[in-house]
């Protein structure tokens, strides 16, 4: 597992080590050390979790600026639908995409329209490829990580098709080379709610290289953008996404447009795992498609925005009801394109970072281990340690991450048991001394 | 170098009971965990969930109580379940998809709809059943790696 980046990380000056966010994380990677927390490269899958709960706001991600746009000539932005949901009511998505170019883009493309895409492409591979049931959505990177850490017996469920960001990406790519606009002079980015998002770009889900160059978290974009809205009022029609790819942004959306299938939705990363670990079991034989989105809502409760959830919710259905939709009608597929263009070019591999040992018999010998350090741990769970659980730290102490007297009760058994023999040790004296006393005492 | 069948096997047990659909699910859920931190392949993992959740369910849905025990080791994996009840008197029968003996109304919860044992034994390398009226039934399935999955 080597150097796999991340776009969530610590600011250390802010971090005060109060470990609130190590029982939140997922999958158990965050553990604090030396009174600063510290992520577990290959077992973070940049959820987002541990910024939404960090009361020091000491975990961040990195994305890139809007001041980067300008290493380009040609820089195009692709917004998110959760960012039309972000302003307050009267804001069209046309007001948004004038704001964009005014802020330096060349272009605007629509993620909405690439989510269309999706939908079609989805309908296509149902139709023409059999895959295990229930085919699982691949559109949020987040889930798909989480199935890579956790869930590797599901990987052949997964939808093997881009996500709306990477099918937006390819198609403005593809516009602006048709413009006669050179491709190295071309800047393609996405407006993200995620950071997940900016990892996946950076290690790219499916395909060997993304078709994105950068990313502009919504939440730094919001400011500069709002300052514009209102001059932008009398922008003319530049929208050309309908209601259908606008959904994507609230959980709910991307089945909407699979018609006739057994659909199953879920959101919130606890929920998900819960309805992973019940299809692994067996349980859900009767559904066909199950769309799991990371964030509670979906892409309008990412980590990187600004407005309330709900609110935007509410906002994103109703731009969505505006825009209009086919009802039970798949979008076309853009001009020149063919279904087979918007799926991966790569398998998907497991990511086996929670086994113990890569030798199977030297694994079981360490889960004995473990079982015996935590059944002598305090079994309270209080975190003190760092670790988030008691087994979490019998676990890191069988890696060789950690030690018995993390434990801070731990530690006051030994500085007891010091004690003890400390106070015995007193008590005896050396031999030589021994005899004199001895004597003393005879006199 | 690791003479892999010379390591003692984890052995866990856990207690199942009767009509406890809440807490249906957890043992195989702890195995399954349990798997994934070994190391086992994707493919095992999966056979080894269906297999232990379908027998847990078998135990709360048709017994009066038993357990569920997984001994595993390099080498295999082993799923005892055994219960207390009324055990199954055609055992041939019941092997047979679609026969149930489930009562109406835990099927009208979904449960029960008589996959669970031919389910289990297609999971299973190796598939054991007994069963003893009035007494109770013995399930014991080993589950290993085999060769034509990567
Ligand atoms: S982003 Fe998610 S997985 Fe990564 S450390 Fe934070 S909570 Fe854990
Ligand atoms: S639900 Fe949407 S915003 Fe949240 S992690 Fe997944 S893709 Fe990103």
């Amino acid at each position: 597992m080597t150097s796999y980046f991340h776009a969530v990380t610590l600011n250390k000056d802010k971090c005060v080590g109060c470990t609130n966010c190590i029982k939140h994380c997922p999958t158990e990677a965050i553990r604090v050390k030396e009174g600063k927390a510290k992520i577990i490269d290959e077992r973070c899958i940049d959820c987002g979790e541990c910024i939404r709960i960090c009361p020091q706001h000491a975990k961040m991600a990195v994305t890139n600026t809007l001041e980067e746009i300008k290493r380009f000539r040609y820089p195009v932005a692709l917004p998110a639908p959760t960012l039309y949901g972000q302003f307050k009511a009267g804001t069209t998505v046309d007001m948004v995409i004038a704001g964009l170019l005014e802020l330096g883009f060349a272009r605007v493309w629509e993620v909405a329209r690439g989510a269309e895409i999706v939908s079609r492409v989805s309908g296509e591979y149902f139709r023409e490829k059999e895959l295990p049931k229930p085919v699982i959505s691949s559109a949020c990177p987040a889930v798909v990580r989480l199935i890579r850490v956790r869930f590797p017996e599901l990987i052949n469920n997964i939808l093997p098709v881009d996500s709306p960001m990477e099918a937006a990406a390819r198609m403005a790519k593809m516009e602006m080379e048709e413009e006669g606009c050179p491709l190295d002079e071309v800047g393609v980015f996405f407006i993200s709610p995620c950071a997940a998002k900016f990892t996946a770009v950076k290690n790219p889900i499916g395909r060997r290289k993304s078709f994105v160059d950068g990313v502009i978290a919504i939440s730094d974009i919001y400011g500069p953008l709002y300052g514009m809205l209102e001059e932008m009022k009398g922008a003319p029609r530049l929208q050309k996404s309908t209601g259908s790819g606008i959904h994507w942004a609230v959980s709910g959306g991307e089945m909407r447009l699979l018609p006739k299938r057994s659909s199953l939705s879920v959101d919130g990363l606890v929920n998900v795992a819960h309805v992973l670990e019940d299809v692994v079991m067996g349980k859900l034989k009767e559904v066909d498609f199950i769309e799991a989105l990371a964030c509670v809502g979906g892409c309008v409760g990412g980590p990187l925005t600004v407005e309330n959830p709900f609110m935007a919710k509410t906002r994103i259905v109703a731009l969505a009801k505006r825009a209009g939709q086919p009802v039970d009608l798949l979008p076309e597929l853009p001009e020149g394109t063919k279904w087979q263009d918007f799926t991966w070019t790569e398998n998907l591999q497991p990511q086996a970072v929670l086994k113990l040992d890569d030798d199977l018999a030297e694994a079981i010998r360490k889960m004995e281990a473990l079982d015996e350090i935590h059944k002598s741990l305090p079994g309270l769970d209080c975190g003190s340690c760092g670790a988030p659980t008691c087994r979490a730290l019998a676990e890191d102490i069988v890696r060789g991450q950690g030690n018995e007297v993390d434990c801070v009760f731990k530690l006051r058994e030994k500085v007891a048991e010091l004690a003890e023999r400390m106070v015995a040790l007193s008590s005896k004296l050396p031999p030589s001394m021994n005899e004199k006393k001895q004597k003393e005492g005879k006199q | 170098m690791n003479d892999k069948s010379r390591v003692e096997p984890i052995k866990i047990r856990f207690p199942v009971e009767q009509g406890d659909f809440v807490r249906a699910g957890e043992a195989s859920s702890k195995i399954k965990r349990l798997l994934l931190q070994l190391g086992f392949s994707a493919d095992v993992i999966r056979r080894a969930a269906i297999a232990t959740y379908e027998a847990e369910m078998n135990i709360v849905i048709h017994s009066w109580g038993g357990f569920l025990e997984a001994e595993i080791n390099p080498l295999k994996i082993i799923i005892t379940a055994q219960d207390k009840g009324p055990g199954i008197p055609d055992v041939e029968l019941a092997m047979e998809a679609g026969y149930s003996t489930a009562p109406e109304h835990i099927r009208e919860m979904g449960f029960g709809a008589g996959m669970g044992l031919p389910n289990m034994r297609s999971c299973a390398n190796e598939f054991t059943i007994e069963s003893q009226a009035g007494k109770g039934t013995r399930v014991k399935m080993a589950i290993w790696e085999t060769e034509e999955q990567a």
